[in-house]
């Protein structure tokens, strides 16, 4: 009994792949063979991560079993649309089930180097996502999937390659003219005015009903208007990114700037500090928090006005005019192309200032 | 000697008007306090003795009275750098290092980088800093922190120290050490030092005067000479004049306390 730890992914993988063997061969082109080799590898693998082995060892065998099996598991889908049986569902989930262990082991290794930390903090988070298309892959075609319905990766990416010039152009016109200057215009002017509206109360009190009026405005009402304003182009949708970022940064960093305590306040007062004086070297590293925060809801915001305000009006070119225009057309891998396209750049993005931020806010308690 | 006193206060009154009534902070408080002295405010909490003293920074308006501080008004001495405050938390800003944080006031001042630079030395040296100058306030020891508030305050080069229980929140040992450094500083720089302390042993080991406060109107309950000399090791405090001083104080500090709490 000593010589082996059960864990319960480990033995349901155990117990899928068993239930695998009862619905041979798994699709209409893998041949009985291939969908042997599947359920010997997962329940080998599932078997071997039982026994006290060291956690690297572990590691690496989870690691080859599930990929290589859900490799096999894909291939064997070619010219087999729909025609995935249980036995196919089964063989997937236990090597699924496989790379979930693989996971908790790599979570719980101990590591000292801070590379190694660091490596394994990146690791987790890039299984996760190759599972979740190697899953919507698998599940798209295994299970015959319309396509309009929820395209496969696998025809999202191969749309991609072939479409790099009108993703770039797109990029371009929605990503660096509209959200980029909209976002720029928009923060600035939210933390000019902030700043403002601290020195001179009454500004204060005029403003923040009437922002708080503007942010409730529902974009479909804006987007028309800006349009009218500024024309089809790009301007139209910065000046809706406009609207949607200069709220956010206003309440944000007032709030930040309220944020100051009183002795730190009192200690200013004794220096006979002047109010720039006290804003520059007090408060405003203070607010940093809040400002950041700011920063990154409208580094999103900034993203889908952009997108959604293109829906009303707009040249030939841009994310969101793709995407209304070739959902039109059913030609989903087309708009999901687009849509990875977004979550890539949003999330580039947002690392982008939560690294700034990490960088300019060092010494706050929850970096330190 | 100068026959003007740094500090002189005159029947003041400070009423803090809150939500729930208004609060009697101070109630006809006459002090007068020479320069070089090193006077303690002593008394239970709540009996005024930090009011008293940001009284006397400008960080708070009596309601009636008149104070003087270096012969004018707290508001102007206070624009002209006359004294530097120690709070009861060191109240480092910890994006700043050790050096940058002393560097502040001197900044505000905009006193030259030369000036800055050899300032910050000095002082930090005075508080037996030396060698932390690049660290971040987080990664001292609260001691440690504290030293840094008051070469903070030293940088200024203030002829005076309005210093609020500065070792309230430290161990014993630390507290000690402390106030060895502080005494020595004192005697060293010649400045007139106004302590807020609820510490017995703490004042009459430091101190030249003793006020001894009660609350309830925050007032002055006695004030106690208390010269044991210029050397004064630690172990001073087994000797009889110490522990008699000792004694008037609590004596003070009991016929003060109202017994209806
Ligand atoms: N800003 C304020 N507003 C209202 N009441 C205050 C304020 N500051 C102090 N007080 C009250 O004044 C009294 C004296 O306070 P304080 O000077 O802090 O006492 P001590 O420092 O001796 O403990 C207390 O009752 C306290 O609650
Ligand atoms: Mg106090």
């Amino acid at each position: 009994m000593s010589a082996v730890r059960p864990n319960w992914q480990a033995l349901a993988a155990l117990v899928t792949g068993l239930i695998s063997l009862a619905g041979l061969p798994f699709t209409a082109t893998m041949g009985t063979g291939a969908s042997l080799l599947v359920t010997a590898i997962v329940l080998v693998a599932a078997i071997l991560s039982m026994l006290k082995l060291r956690p690297v060892a572990q590691a690496i065998i989870l690691a080859v079993a599930s990929h290589f099996a859900a490799w096999l598991l894909i291939g064997g889908l070619a010219d087999a649309f729909g025609t995935a049986g249980f036995g196919y569902f089964a063989a997937l989930a236990a090597s699924w089930l496989l790379a979930w262990r693989l996971v908790t082991v790599l979570s719980e290794m101990k590591f000292i180097a801070p590379v190694a930390k660091r490596t394994i903090a990146l690791i987790v988070p890039a299984i996760f996502g190759i599972w979740i298309l190697i899953l919507w892959e698998a599940l798209t075609r295994g299970a015959g999937v319309p396509f309009v319905l929820l395209p496969p990766p696998s025809s999202i990416g191969a749309r991609i390659v072939t479409s790099t010039n009108i993703l770039a152009a797109d990029f371009v016109q929605t990503v660096v003219k509209a959200v980029l200057v909209g976002y720029i215009i928009g923060t600035f002017s939210g933390f000019l005015v902030a700043v403002m509206a601290d020195r001179f109360r009454f500004l204060a009190a005029g403003l923040l009903p009437v922002g708080n009026m503007v942010a409730a405005l529902p974009m479909i009402g804006i987007a028309p208007i800006m349009v009218i304003w500024f024309g089809f182009d790009w301007q139209s949708k910065a000046a809706v990114v406009v609207v949607m970022t200069f709220f956010p940064m206003l309440v944000n960093t007032l709030a930040g700037l309220a944020a100051t305590g009183h002795m730190e306040r009192d200690l200013m007062r004794t220096y006979g500090a002047g109010h720039w004086q006290v804003l520059a070297k007090l408060r405003l590293p203070v607010a940093m928090p809040f400002i950041f925060n700011a920063l990154k809801i409208n580094s999103t915001l900034a993203l889908i006005g952009a997108i959604v305000a293109e829906f009303f009006g707009t040249p030939v070119v841009g994310m969101g005019f793709r995407i209304s225009t070739e959902v039109g057309r059913m030609n989903l891998d087309m708009v999901w192309a687009e849509i990875a396209l977004a979550a890539v750049v949003g999330s580039l993005f947002y690392g982008l200032l939560a690294l700034a931020e990490r960088i300019v806010t060092f010494w706050h308690p929850s970096y330190r | 000697m100068s026959t003007l006193p740094v500090i002189s206060a005159k029947n003041l009154d400070l009423v803090f008007q809150t939500g729930d009534g208004s609060v009697h902070a101070l109630s006809d408080i006459t002090l007068d306090i020479e320069k070089g002295e090193f006077v303690s405010l002593i008394g239970p909490s709540g009996c005024g003795k930090t009011t008293l003293l940001r009284v006397i920074a400008d960080l708070e308006k009596p309601t009636s009275g008149e104070i003087s501080v270096n012969g004018t008004t707290p508001e102007k001495a206070r624009l002209d750098g006359a004294y530097g405050y120690v709070f009861q938390q060191a109240a480092l800003f910890p994006w700043r290092t050790i050096a940058k944080n002393v560097a502040l006031p001197l900044e505000i001042m905009g006193l030259p980088a030369e000036e800055r630079t050899s300032r910050i030395k000095r002082n930090l040296d005075l508080v037996n800093l030396t060698g932390f100058e690049k660290k971040f306030p987080w990664q001292l020891s609260g001691g440690m922190q504290q030293r840094a508030s008051i070469a903070r305050a030293l940088a200024v080069e203030p002829d005076m120290l309005l210093m609020d229980e500065p070792f309230g929140a430290l161990d014993e040992i630390v507290r000690d050490h402390l106030n060895a450094e502080l005494l020595k500083l004192w005697a060293t720089t010649q400045k007139t030092i106004v302590f807020v302390t609820h510490s017995i042993p703490e004042a009459v080991y430091l101190s030249t005067k003793i006020v001894v406060m009660s609350p309830r109107p925050g007032r002055i309950h006695e004030i106690i000479d208390c010269d044991l000399g210029a050397d004064r090791p630690l172990d001073i405090r087994e000797t009889p004049e110490f522990l008699k001083i000792a004694h008037q104080v609590r004596d003070g500090l009991r016929e003060g306390h109202s017994y209806d709490e």
